[in-house]
């Protein structure tokens, strides 16, 4: 893509011996939110991370605007980062306790706009706060005043303070409770709409993701194993990996009360990822498939194209794709309570 | 048992009050709240942050904080629990009345072996042998099915993964043989994946063991799997009170409604928003007039801010707080 404002090509993170990441490529386009999904270890905070500079990578490129944020000099990065911001999964511990609000969401002004005069940054600050849901008297009062999704607000409006062109979501609700995590994601929806921001949408829980996200990509133990647009991703899901990760999400409405499941053997994915360097000689994921055959232990499936928006990295999908699977059955077509 | 009328509730909760003294004088966490749990019984406890569904079972166990009041009545397998002093408590934590937590790094020790942490159990309060009790714990993971148990036993907490160390911490609850387990957010730190798999073991042990449960959760998605009646607290206060299939069917409390509305699905077709509660819970501390949940109710009319409705049964086994429940 040629209209792309962020093009990262095969970045890889080592941590000592250990792959954190191996291989990674994708693009973003402006104004566009990219879903990504993964489990505990999958290396979606490492990506983040890493496309930020904030930790090392091994090797690749990450073309932002023109420029390559991993080999650029220091002031270069810095310019960069007043469009690249971030917001974490634990709202309250991302902000300085003995800052107030109003500090808080000055600081970014004071550094990449220190010409502006003290009451012009006030009523910016006001005004961001009013745009996420929070009164104006919120700048007097510290982090700890507010409840955990109203911390989320205070992160997301001081990462807005600049106008990013893209925001970072590294899991932002996953530690509120689910009757406000809509808020949050609604929130984000609108200032995407409002400001143009390309958004990073990381989360491990695939029904959140689906509401915000354009395009999904799906990570197991540092490589990409599905890219999907969102609606190819959901109607017909490739990987077993992410037919996993769909079935894992609790539905009241196909819940089995009352039925003990034999643990495990209706899953997809048994088991938990390893810890440690993945064996580099097969699939990564083929000790939990319950598909997987020789090929998988030899090779290693690169991604190819499932249709024009979907590509998955998985030797078996054919075989998958026109087999009738009761866990796809299960997701697409829930019983009725 | 039930059908002799003559059950004994494994757990019997009465008008139950928890204030805390703080700069500014006493907050209510907790509001008149009655509950029972039958043997054999799970019970799911739903709410948001702030609704006071931990400290009803943190009052049960005596593990308020300092500046903590509990009084009322909690009854337990029987005998009144509430405010009996540590050393006789002890007697009954741990063993009869166990409890698991969100977090599970927290709640081990961690420059002890699993095996270690796990035998301690029985070596204290079942007076086994250390062999015999490492033995015990062994069999125990293998039933709460941690892979490679034996090797288990020999490592740290910080050499499991989080849904391990929850396995574990399941594991450790049932030692003893508990008559009720409580589950205070087990899988709310957690994977999806793996909490469908921590949710599955105790699926199991809920038809093997002989014991009650309670899961406290503000996913309702995660409780519907596995309760058979579920309470729903707002603001200190029980505000429903219904069998499972009852409130997922068809919810009383527009409070109740909302909250399933709110857990995200893979079937909803408006895709553009995520529907969710307006506004938020008001922590059980505030001063209450009227029903603490008609600001962010859809339904609420001026009587509802007036008059704070009560408990009270619109079915059988159904028991609903508005002044105007969701029609049947």
């Amino acid at each position: 893509m040629n209209d792309s404002l962020l093009e990262v090509r095969d970045l890889s993170v080592n941590f000592g011996a250990f792959s954190a990441l191996t291989g990674v490529s994708f693009s973003l386009g402006a104004g566009e939110t990219l879903g990504l999904v993964g489990e505990s270890g999958s290396g979606k905070s490492t990506l983040a991370r890493a496309l930020l500079r904030l930790i090392p990578a091994a090797r690749g490129t990450v073309m932002w605007r023109g420029v390559d944020l991993l080999s650029c000099d220091s002031a270069t990065l810095r310019r960069q980062r007043r469009d690249l911001q971030m917001i974490f999964q634990d709202p309250l511990g991302s902000l300085n306790p003995r800052m107030t609000v109003g500090e808080a969401l000055a600081e970014p002004l004071e550094i990449f706009e220190p010409g502006l005069a003290a009451r012009d940054r006030q009523a910016r600050i006001e005004e961001m706060l009013e745009r996420v849901g929070l009164v104006r008297d919120a700048a007097r009062r510290y982090p700890h005043e507010f409840s955990g999704g109203q911390c989320q607000r205070i992160g997301i409006a001081r990462a807005m303070m600049l106008r990013p062109k893209l925001l970072v979501c590294d899991e932002p609700v996953s530690s509120l409770d689910v009757s406000i995590q809509g808020q949050i994601v609604n929130l984000l929806m609108d200032l995407q709409q409002e400001f143009g921001t390309a958004i990073l949408f990381i989360s491990h829980n695939l029904a959140v993701v689906r509401h915000i996200s354009h395009r999904v990509l799906v990570m197991y133990l540092g490589r990409i194993v599905e890219e999907a647009a969102r609606d190819a991703l959901f109607a017909a899901p490739a990987h077993p990996y992410t037919r996993a990760l769909l079935e894992a999400v609790p539905d009241p409405t196909r819940a089995p009360a009352g039925i003990p499941r034999v643990a495990d053997d209706n899953l997809a994915a048994a088991g938990e990822p390893p810890v440690g360097s993945a064996d580099p000689s097969g699939c990564v994921f083929r000790n939990r498939c319950r598909y997987a055959e020789g090929i998988c232990e030899r090779e290693i499936p690169r991604l190819e194209p499932v249709s024009a928006q979907h590509a998955v990295a998985c030797h078996r999908w054919r075989a998958l794709a026109t087999s009738p699977d009761p866990t796809q059955s299960a997701v697409r077509e829930p019983r009725p309570a | 048992m039930m059908q002799h009328g003559i059950s004994v509730p494994t757990l019997g909760v009465e008008n139950l009050q928890v204030t805390y003294a703080v700069a500014g004088g006493p907050v209510s966490a907790v509001r008149d709240v009655s509950l029972t749990v039958a043997p054999r019984e799970c019970l799911g406890i739903v709410g948001e942050s702030g609704s006071g569904k931990t400290q009803v079972f943190m009052a049960a166990m005596g593990l308020l904080a300092v500046n903590g009041r509990a009084s009322g009545s909690v009854r337990f397998d029987g005998r009144e629990i509430l405010g009996l002093a540590p050393e006789a408590l002890n007697r009954i934590r741990g063993s009869e009345l166990t409890m698991i937590f969100q977090d599970p790094m927290s709640s081990l020790t961690p420059h002890l072996k699993i095996g270690v942490q796990l035998a301690e159990v029985l070596v204290t309060h079942r007076g086994f042998s250390w062999r015999d009790a490492m033995h015990a714990a062994g069999l125990i993971l293998e039933r709460v099915r941690v892979p490679e148990p034996q090797r288990r036993l020999q490592q740290y907490p910080y050499e499991l993964s989080g849904g391990m160390r929850q396995r574990v911490m399941i594991g450790m609850s049932l030692l003893c043989e508990p008559k009720l387990l409580i589950a205070d957010e087990p899988t709310s730190a957690l994977d999806v994946t793996v909490q469908s798999q921590i949710m599955d073991v105790l699926r199991e042990l809920r038809f093997e063991a002989a014991m009650a449960m309670i899961l406290i959760s503000h996913d309702l998605g995660v409780v519907a799997g596995l309760a058979d009646r579920i309470i729903v607290m707002y603001a200190g206060r029980v505000v429903e009170d219904a069998p499972a299939s009852e409130v997922l069917q068809r919810a009383h409390h527009p409070y109740t409604a909302l909250l399933l509305e709110c857990v995200p699905n893979l079937r909803d077709a408006r895709l553009e928003r995520m529907p969710c509660l307006p506004g938020q819970a008001l922590g059980a501390g505030m001063q209450e007039l009227g029903c603490a949940f008609a600001p962010r109710c859809p339904r609420a009319t001026e009587l509802c801010r007036l008059e704070r409705p009560p408990l009270r049964a619109v079915h059988q086994s159904v028991q609903v707080a508005c002044h105007h429940p969701l029609s049947p």
